[in-house]
């Protein structure tokens, strides 16, 4: 293999049912920075059928230089074989030295296909993506053992190095219409006997209610919110860091949210990477479910409070006033 | 029918805990386990068995020790276990992993594979699409439920944002998800029976496959670097107007890799 031969970004733009994923946006943000480190193209690669000029459009305003629309209509719904198909043919093809797929139960089904397929290392789920000065090999950087440890990982001798990116890390680009980029058509003929897997039946349906056992981030509400509305407001907090709502007993006596949600001692044990307490005091029996999380930031505005005890980050402040300015700070870090 | 479970020796991960002043990983005293997806899968085709007399081989590729897991999985009331182990498989990244096991699954009668999704000391959901692909033969991953039928299996496959049902022709592999059954616990004769029967061990001389396709040679990626997230006691507390809290969260938020 010729590693020289191999140029460019590739960011595989996950749609359902036309509609492009917010992933594949946030794949082109940081395929962007990438991109301009390595001086090499950014190509967007959609799979589907009656793709459009705009959809197109939509990319190259995000970042991307080149657009590869794969149109046929056995490409309709996601299916394995016919993607993977289209993907080895386009990847073949183009020589790509890196692919990005969002890391979702599409990416993570598509990318070992392919990559397997093609011989080459595939990353999984990474949360970091950067260059090395010296090799300029792509650095891929990933939590594992149950997200004690982080690791980075290098595919330093086949090509493209691949990876699956966690969704709602990266940060997407501002949208810029006057960006230019080419679109081009890629022809490649998904036939009947690629279809080897027969849908009887889909549903869409938003994901039934999560365990918040299984939540990667919690937002946990306390009595120090002073009333139910403010526990509300946490949930729009929780869905900017892709995560769920918690509480302490307190709020689950008081009747301000379900007892499913409750973390401690009678409730439930948990271990998120990032357990975010609001106006939580930190009993001991509320500490004993969730001591364990990845990464624990308090906010309470009494700093004898014991939750500091726990936390990596103790901010003393008024909660409710620190809520909706968190919420705008996201809002910066995501657009810049 | 001839199901194989592929099953991994996992260390419990909610079981391991940080040395709080040196950062590092606490391993000892930590338990080894079947990996939960897996033992889902195992279960899954025990019904199977149970229901219709299939087959069930369970086989894994792990260190000698990993020969605890496959005994778990006969007193649980698998026919028959494979170990494949040897120095040469060692070091293999997910790439390499599938090939070695779909070589020794080429030696096997079979008509469905069943991989759980995802490890949970690696959680890549990478080796059962990866033993498919080697194999050239469809597979279905996320299935929560499954139905046999006589040349076909009928699966839920589990989206963000909804489900498909799929039917797939023999032979083909599907990956299994922890929800969707409750795996038996071992019975008592089980356990008894499983310490007198065999656990058939395979190495490199039992399975045709290309040396350049086991093993840390035959895996394309490398790990450069690994580190833990740091320590828990170093925590800081501020006492700060609202905007500076925010921004010193979101601030540390960024360095932890969390957005």
């Amino acid at each position: 293999m010729n590693i020289s031969e191999y140029r460019g970004v590739m960011v595989f733009a996950e749609q359902r049912r036309g509609e492009i994923q917010k992933v594949a946006f946030e794949l082109l943000g940081a395929g962007r920075g990438i991109a301009d480190t390595l001086q090499e193209p950014l190509i967007a690669v959609l799979a589907g059928t009656y793709l459009t000029d705009a959809q197109a459009a939509s990319l190259i305003a995000h970042g991307a230089d080149r657009v590869i629309l794969v149109d046929d209509p056995r490409l309709g719904v996601y299916m394995t074989e016919p993607f993977t198909k289209a993907l080895t043919a386009v990847i073949t093809a183009e020589k790509p030295g890196i692919v990005f797929f969002g890391a979702t139960t599409i990416g993570r089904d598509l990318a070992p296909r392919v990559s397997a397929r093609l011989k080459t290392g595939l990353t999984a789920d990474c949360t970091a993506l950067a260059i090395d000065d010296a090799s300029r090999n792509l650095l891929m950087t990933r939590p594992a053992f149950g997200g004690n440890i982080m690791a980075t990982i290098i595919c330093p001798e086949h090509r493209p190095q691949m990876s699956t990116v966690r969704p709602g890390v990266m940060r997407r680009l501002e949208a810029d219409t006057a960006r230019t980029g080419e679109t081009v058509r890629f022809a490649c003929r998904i036939e009947a006997a690629d279809v080897n897997v027969e849908i009887l039946e889909e549903v869409v349906q938003k994901e039934e209610k999560k365990n918040i056992e299984d939540a990667s981030v919690l937002v946990a509400g306390g009595r120090g919110l002073g009333n139910p509305e403010n526990f509300q407001s946490l949930q729009n907090l929780a869905e900017m860091l892709g995560g769920q709502v918690a509480a302490s007993r307190a709020v689950v006596d008081a009747g301000w949210t379900s007892q499913d949600k409750q973390v401690g001692q009678t409730g439930k044990t948990v271990r998120p990477d990032l357990y975010l307490a609001c106006g939580i005091s930190g009993m001991i029996q509320h500490v004993a479910g969730m001591e364990e999380s990845g990464f624990i930031v308090a906010v309470n505005k009494n700093k004898d409070a014991p939750i500091f005890a726990y936390a990596d980050i103790g901010i003393v402040t008024d909660v409710n006033r620190l809520l909706p300015a968190l919420q705008e700070e996201l809002n910066r870090a995501r657009s810049v | 029918m001839k199901i194989i479970v592929c099953i991994k020796q996992v260390p419990d991960t909610t079981e391991v805990k940080i040395n709080p002043t040196t950062g590092t990983l606490i391993r000892e005293g930590v338990p080894s386990i079947i990996n939960p997806d897996d033992k889902s899968g195992l279960e899954a085709a025990l019904v199977l068995k149970e229901q219709q007399g299939a087959h069930v081989t369970v086989l894994s590729m792990g260190p000698p020790q990993a020969d605890l897991a496959l005994r778990e999985a006969l007193a649980m009331g698998a026919d028959q276990a494979i170990l494949l182990s040897d120095r040469a498989f060692g070091g293999a990244d997910t790439w390499a992993t599938s090939s070695t096991l779909a070589a020794a699954i080429r030696k096997l009668e079979w008509d469905l594979i069943i991989c759980g999704r995802q490890a949970i000391d690696g959680d890549t959901a990478q080796v059962g699409p990866q033993i498919a692909e080697h194999l050239q033969v469809p597979h279905v991953s996320y299935v929560t439920e499954l139905q046999v039928g006589e040349k076909a299996i009928e699966v839920k496959r589990k989206f963000e944002d909804g489900w498909q049902r799929l039917r797939v022709q023999f032979p083909c592999l599907i990956t299994t998800l922890k929800d969707m059954n409750q795996a038996r616990y071992m019975s008592m004769a089980g356990i008894y029976e499983a310490y007198k029967r065999e656990v058939k061990v395979w190495g490199l001389a039992d399975i045709d496959v290309d040396q350049a396709n086991i093993g840390l040679k035959g895996s394309p990626t490398r790990v450069k670097a690994s580190y833990t997230k740091g320590t828990r006691s170093a925590g800081k507390v501020y006492e700060v107007d609202p905007r500076d809290g925010a921004r010193i969260i979101v601030e540390s938020l960024k360095e932890k890799f969390i957005i």
